[in-house]
């Protein structure tokens, strides 16, 4: 049975590729009226789960229910209720903006008329009325981006997935699909989305499930996500990159746990009980073994380092398939 | 339609899947339609595609026609003129099998493009996609055959036993351009890349043409070539064309010769009920 009140519920999807496993069986659930963010790195699984959930791919084992229907045994149910704009824009190169999204009108068994009029007034919130008549294929990515998320909200769906919505967009069209979504949600759709940027899961989804390697490693808002990390952290940014492995062990050794070092931005990092002390102690010691500090402070967790702990990896990091 | 929702933004319209089969058909030909449109859409905003495949007749008209035309000899005439009469009906069958670049490359793009995906995740009739571009491959066929009648006008061909055997002709024509196109459509889900599809398409479609009647009469080939060539399905529909418009080149006492007519239905029909079905079964199984 599905409980009630859920829009989205999968449980133990498993997704075979050869020898490779894209899901390791993936569990969801995702209230109606919500957004569920599906945070992971490079070939965590994301777009498979999505694929899965929108009927577009046959998962090997495990169930899922999309909208109140089974994607396996009801895929037409489930379709005329879900929207989807998938990582890589779905719309027709050639035709006009205005013609695609009159064309998925009409294949939305719309009217002609009732089909045009959706699609001007999706052009006119996409900011895309100026462009309506030119090629797709001589659109911006951004705009590609936009007019593939306005052919996914031709009928309001139950459930809207977006693989990865804003990768690509400016500040301003990321807000603009902000706002969407949020304007949707109020009105009672359920969204899936997967994102690489933490920010934008922050921001947006009321929970989220820490994805990778197909499988779903954490799950929970995010001040749970970042408290399960533990406290403060202190930070240090040494000014010369050889001194990092001596600046760890000093951090490491006043903190809870050993410290992360990001050699890139030559920040090392730890979790904190008693964020004043342990500052005073890591200055000294510092000072002590001689390491020039740039920077040093103390500061909330954010949810990259959430995201390191639970996965052992970063979010920038590819994972070896 | 009167059914329809009224949409406004943040209105919520679920069409109900087609339950009875008889609506699900009516939605698989209206979607169908939609499709159909969308490909004749895209003949209209990039026609240059369509020029470039009505260049190649048009040389071949030329540089068979009237290079090597007077000195080719075909049955029941001599020279250039009688040649060109021969050739014809070739050249416009021939056009039919470039075609196939067309429709497999037009599949290819859609699959490999990720639109196939939209259209997958919305409540499409499954079979839309697939008839949509054999409907709209026909249209564009039909304009090709125009075409080519004009071109054939005016360097002297004819058809000689009335309007009604060419219409027939025509039809017959059209028939096999049917057959290959979902062979066309089969093979654009195969390859799903419009490169490897020209490179496939291209070197398999000459030799086709030239172990056929559409240049050389098979009667002058030498023993098992021509028994190729006369059982060649592009010949079949030739020979019946040749007969139906009452050009030159007829001849040759074999079966497949004498039951042209017979045989330009039935090769069409077999290629369709091998390629229909491996097409659509093709199309359901994508990304899986
Ligand atoms: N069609 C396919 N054939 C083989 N392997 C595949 C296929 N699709 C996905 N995979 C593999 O499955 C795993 C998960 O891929 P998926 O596309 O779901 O990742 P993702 O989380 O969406 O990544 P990204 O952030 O790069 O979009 C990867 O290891 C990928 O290589
Ligand atoms: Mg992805």
């Amino acid at each position: 049975m599905i409980p009630d009140g859920i829009a989205v519920l999968a449980e133990g999807l498993r997704k075979r590729y050869g020898a490779a496993e894209a899901l390791a069986g993936v569990d969801l659930s995702v209230p109606a009226g919500t957004v569920h963010g599906l945070l992971g790195p490079n070939g965590a699984g994301k777009t498979t789960t999505v694929r899965a959930l929108a009927t577009l791919l046959r998962f090997d084992a495990g169930r899922a229910h999309v909208a109140g229907f089974d994607v396996v045994e009801q895929p037409d149910e489930v379709r005329a209720r879900i929207g989807l704009t998938g990582q890589y824009a779905a719309v027709d190169e050639v035709l006009s903006g205005r013609q695609n999204l009159v064309m998925f009108g009409q294949l939305f068994h719309l009217g002609i008329r009732d089909a045009r009029r959706r699609a001007d007034e999706l052009l006119e919130q996409f900011d895309l009325t100026d462009a309506a008549g030119k090629s797709a294929a001589q659109y911006s990515g951004g705009m590609r981006r936009r007019l593939d998320l306005a052919a996914s909200l031709i009928l309001q769906p139950d459930v809207l997935f977006l693989d990865e919505p804003t990768t690509g967009l400016d500040p301003r069209s990321r807000n603009g699909v902000w706002d969407a979504v949020r304007a949707l949600v109020a009105d009672g759709t359920t969204v899936l989305l997967t994102t690489q940027y933490l920010e934008e899961a922050d921001h947006l989804a009321e929970r989220i499930s820490v994805i990778d390697t197909g499988r779903v490693v954490a799950e929970g808002t995010s001040d749970e996500l970042k408290s399960r990390i533990g406290g403060d952290r202190v930070e240090v940014v040494v000014r010369d990159g050889a001194d990092l492995a001596a600046a760890a062990e000093v951090v490491g050794s006043v903190a809870a746990s050993a410290a992360d070092v990001d050699p890139d931005t030559r920040r090392v990092s730890a979790s904190v009980r008693e964020r004043v002390t342990a500052l005073g102690e890591v200055v000294q010691r510092l000072r002590e073994a001689g390491v020039v500090v740039e920077d040093i402070g103390v500061r909330r967790p954010t949810l990259d380092e959430a995201f390191l702990y639970l996965t052992g990896h970063r979010t920038d990091q590819e994972v070896p398939a | 339609m009167t059914t329809e929702a009224p949409v406004r933004p943040g209105h919520r319209a679920h069409p109900a899947p087609a339950a009875t089969p008889s609506a699900r058909l009516r939605w698989a030909v209206a979607d169908g339609w939609v499709m159909t449109k969308r490909n004749m859409a895209h003949v209209v905003r990039a026609p240059e595609e369509v020029i470039i495949y009505f260049t190649l007749p048009i040389m071949f008209v030329l540089v068979f026609g009237y290079v090597f035309g007077s000195g080719m000899s075909v049955p029941g005439g001599d020279g250039g003129d009688a040649y060109r009469e021969f050739l014809l009906p070739g050249v416009f069958v021939m056009t039919m099998l470039y075609g196939l670049g067309a429709t497999a490359t037009g599949i290819a793009m859609d699959v490999g493009r990720g639109v196939v995906d939209r259209f997958r995740s919305m409540p499409v009739a499954r079979s839309a996609l697939v008839t949509g571009r054999s409907l709209a491959d026909l249209f564009r066929a039909l304009l090709e055959m125009a075409t080519l009648l004009v071109c054939g006008l005016l360097v002297g061909w004819q058809w000689h036993d009335g309007v009604g055997n060419a219409i027939l002709a025509v039809a017959l024509i059209l028939l096999l351009r049917a057959a290959i196109t979902w062979a066309g459509i089969f093979l654009g889900m195969l390859v799903p890349n419009p490169d490897t599809v020209s490179v496939i398409v291209f070197p398999a479609a000459f030799p086709l043409t030239a172990l056929s009647n559409v240049f050389v009469a098979p009667e002058l080939m030498p023993g098992w070539l021509s028994a190729v060539a006369q059982w060649n399905p592009l010949s079949s529909t030739v020979a019946a064309a040749r007969e139906l418009f009452g050009n030159p080149g007829l001849g040759g006492d074999s079966w497949a010769a004498d039951n042209a007519i017979l045989l330009a239905v039935a090769w069409p029909l077999l290629l369709l009920s091998v390629f229909v079905p491996l097409a659509v079964r093709r199309y359901q199984r994508l990304s899986r």
